[in-house]
């Protein structure tokens, strides 16, 4: 416990998940294309023993279980969306780092659209209603206050006679 | 003797803060300059104290001092020296006791340079110091003493996590606290504005050294411990999205919408409230961040439960003033008056979608690093939020804003001209077509999506060099006078194009880095050799090295790239033993702002040693662009009218200080 509350970037990273040092190479896939696929996969899909790091990244054993058992799949000619499926069929949502649109995660993805268009809007009204409001006349701060209409009435006054002269 | 008193001189701390926390107060309600002075001493002598406290626990470290439990746990007597002493924070307990020395710090720093606010106004920053201080002081006393000794004292130390014993242990965390702790000042200002119920143009002048400051620091902070990352964990990562991560970008974003608002509040006496609320958010945010990191709750919420006294002192913290200040916001906010119009297209509108923008942005962040946590809290099921989740939600926000930051600086205040501002881009605009066109045809069926990317980050420092060009006249007046004008400009404009930029020069790193970023991954015996990108690296041989405190495996690579010989690239693998746990140390070779990445994994059975090795082309720019948006701060720090300072109505006011 006391390792992870260590420091700010680093520690975190790496607590439980020792040194730094994924895909080994006889996981690869002698299919370049494949295992492109294979690495893509893996940077969505959590090493659960982990904190916040992909099976990509990951230097945990069960990543590397986990890392072969995509490749397993994907050799045997199933779809992303397939192994996807069978992995979180077998581990649960947990295993997603890009979590699913269920209801679960409607708030996670909707609220970020609706906090900028609600956002928005809310600016766009209050600019019209400033502007509507300072544009009439009624508006306290487009009148003169009691103060100001007297040092006007002064200064026309001081004005007139000079105008007649 | 050396660890109880750096223990009273913490408790003497403590006894000022609460001190400072109510008498100025009493003394400004009364109007007694006397008692609203004696903030200014308190928060220096706090100063004095919290600094004796913070070097007797180095000393502690440095003479290896293992009768204390914070020493055992976290040294070893043949650590080098420079180790023991970055140990100090490389642990909850020295990390918090850093903490609250950079809060004294500031405190310290208002009360010694101060000179020119408002006796009640310095008052009331110095009371709010002196409360956010005193619960801080207390979370330590109470709940994570370094102090504490051990009965029967061991022989030797645990050592400090091996990760940790970096250069970048000694610069990253103080520059990551100069930022996150920068922020209480703003803070302490939009509460003291709030409780005295008045707040001016002037105000936002004396606020806005501090937060750029703060913000200077935590943008070189955060960039430090990215690049960190990225050569300490071996898999050239720069940035996880891990909620650490998180926790230190959601300050950084909230401050920067806050620089920009702050810059409207003071030229044009508009956006007041929005700020007051913009600088309690990022202090608050601050705040979240050491909760999230010091309590636990990350790894879990179980681990949180079952250890609570931290965490919940820190809730309770997070809670008192977040709620507090937000409760006093809401309380006295409609007392502030509203201040200048504008147009919807004008400076001050641009500043407000940057503000929009940003702001959502940050709220993305928050809602990503929290939801697994609350869900979990709420229904008992894990979910898991990571990387590709905030690229689709940030990365977007992120690039709308990109497009909006050079017409921003082009608008004029109040009512502003936008097609003359994108005729006035017209260059930055076909800058960024030829770059788009350049890419395309380079990498012709390649990636389509990442040429336009870049293409808007030219755009952006296209831009940035635009609003310059414009300012000095350049091409329209002779060459002499556009240079005399380019001398005449405020620094501040320069800062700002400086930093505008630079988040540019950032952009185009990261689009290059994730998308041409090219590896080898295999396993090599010696006078193998790996071809990556165009270079050639023949593993010449592998040897072994006693350290001070751990063993060494050194690989020599031999690069070459088209025949030519360029140099040995050594990169190893370190054992710890103490810990019985290992490090990778990458071997960089730069070439411009390019890279060539070797780590090394586990030796094979039969003497094959497990080998990565990447090129990653312009990676160095993800991190030249936060210096020289920091660079740009500084720049704009330096601006005469903050060395002038604000303003005042009456008495000539005594120059103010710079910040630093």
């Amino acid at each position: 416990m006391r390792k992870l509350l260590a420091s700010v970037f680093v520690v975190a990273m790496m607590a439980g998940c020792p040194a730094a040092y994924a895909v080994q190479p006889d996981e690869i896939m002698a299919d370049p294309a494949k295992e492109a696929r294979a690495r893509d996969l893996s940077r969505e899909l959590r090493c659960m023993v982990c904190q916040n790091q992909s099976i990509d990244d990951s230097d945990a054993p069960l990543a590397r279980d986990l890392r072969l058992l995509v490749r397993e799949r994907i050799a045997t000619g199933e779809s992303d969306s397939q192994v996807i499926d069978f992995l979180v069929a077998r581990y649960g949502e947990f295993v997603l780092l890009k979590p699913r649109f269920t209801p679960h995660t409607l708030l996670l993805w909707l609220l970020p659209p609706l906090a900028l268009i609600g956002g928005g809007l809310a600016l766009w009204l209050y600019s019209r209603r400033r502007a509507n409001n300072s544009g009439s006349p009624t508006d306290p701060s487009r009148r003169l206050t009691e103060e100001e209409e007297a040092r006007l009435e002064r200064l026309l006054a001081a004005d007139t006679p000079d105008k007649q002269a | 003797m050396i660890a109880e008193a750096g223990h009273y001189a913490l408790v003497l701390a403590l006894g000022l803060a609460l001190i400072q926390s109510t008498v100025p107060l009493l003394g400004a309600r009364w109007g007694d300059h006397a008692l609203m002075n004696v903030a200014r001493s308190t928060a220096l002598a706090q100063l004095l104290f919290v600094a004796a406290s913070f070097t007797a626990l180095t000393m502690l470290h440095v003479v290896s001092d293992f009768s204390v439990a914070n020493v055992f746990e976290n040294s070893h007597s043949m650590k080098p020296l420079l180790y023991k002493i970055t140990g100090v924070w490389g642990n909850h307990e020295g990390s918090m006791l850093l903490w609250v020395l950079i809060l004294a710090l500031f405190g310290g720093l208002v009360a010694a340079f101060g000179n020119n606010l408002p006796l009640s106004l310095r008052a009331h920053v110095l009371a709010v110091q002196g409360w956010v201080a005193a619960a801080f002081y207390l979370f330590i006393l109470v709940t994570s003493n370094p102090f504490l000794r051990i009965a029967s004292p061991p022989i030797e130390g645990r050592d400090l996590n091996p990760v940790l014993q970096d250069i970048g242990l000694a610069v990253h965390p103080p520059m990551l606290y100069l930022g996150y702790v920068g922020f209480s000042i703003s803070f302490s200002f939009a509460v003291a504005a709030l409780i005295e119920g008045r707040i001016d143009a002037a105000w936002a002048r004396w606020v806005r050294p501090w937060t750029l400051v703060a913000w200077i620091f935590l943008t070189l902070g955060i960039a430090m411990g990215s690049y960190w990352a990225y050569y300490e964990l071996g898999w050239g990562g720069w940035w996880f999205w891990d909620p650490v991560e998180n926790a230190s970008l959601m300050p950084w974003l909230a401050g920067t919408a806050l620089l920009h608002s702050a810059v409207v509040m003071e030229k044009r006496n508009a956006l007041k409230v929005w700020t007051i609320l913009l600088s309690i958010l990022t202090f608050s945010l601050s705040l979240l961040g050491t909760f999230l990191v010091r309590s636990g709750v990350l790894t879990s919420v179980h681990a949180f439960a079952t250890d609570p006294a931290r965490g919940v002192f820190i809730l309770l913290i997070l809670c008192l003033f977040i709620g507090g200040s937000l409760s006093l916001f809401a309380w006295r906010a409609s007392s502030l008056k509203q201040g200048g119009l504008f147009a919807p297209i004008s400076r001050e509108g641009a500043l407000v979608l940057n503000n929009l923008l940003i702001t959502v942005a940050c709220w993305t962040v928050l809602l990503g690093t929290l939801y697994p946590m609350v869900h979990e809290v709420l229904t008992g099921n894990k979910v898991s939020v990571g990387a590709p989740y905030f690229n689709l939600t940030f990365g977007p926000l992120c690039l709308g804003l990109m497009l909006a930051v050079p017409f921003g600086p082009l608008l004029a205040w109040k009512r502003g001209d936008l097609l003359g501002a994108a005729q006035r881009l017209t260059a930055a605009g076909i800058a960024a077509l030829i770059a788009i066109a350049v890419l395309w045809a380079w990498t012709w069926g390649g990636a389509t999506f990442a040429p336009l990317v870049i293409g808007l980050a030219v755009f952006v420092v296209a831009g940035a060099m635009t609003d310059l060009a414009e300012r000095m006249a350049l091409f329209r007046v002779p060459l002499g006078v556009a240079m005399a004008r380019a001398r005449g400009l405020p620094r501040s404009t320069w800062g700002s194009a400086f930093a505008h930029a630079g988040v540019g020069i950032a952009l185009i790193g990261i689009v290059c880095e994730t998308t041409w970023n090219s590896e080898y991954i295999g396993s090599m015996k010696p006078n193998d050799v790996a071809k990556v990108a165009g270079y050639q690296l023949k593993l010449d041989g592998v040897t072994q090295r006693q350290g001070p405190n751990f063993r060494e495996m050194i690989a020599q690579f031999a690069v070459t790239l088209d025949g030519d010989e360029l140099r040995v690239m050594t990169p190893s693998k370190r054992n710890f033993t103490t810990r019985n746990s290992s490090t990778t140390e990458a071997a960089l070779l730069t070439r411009g702002a390019s890279q060539l990445y070797i780590s090394l994994g586990d030796t094979n059975a039969d003497g094959a040693i497990a080998v990565r090795i990447y090129h990653k082309p312009l990676v160095l720019l993800i991190w030249w662009g936060p210096v020289l948006m920091a660079f740009g701060g500084l720049l704009s720090l330096s601006d005469r009218r903050l060395r002038v300072g604000a303003p005042k109505p009456a008495k000539a006011a005594r120059a103010l200080q710079p910040a630093e």
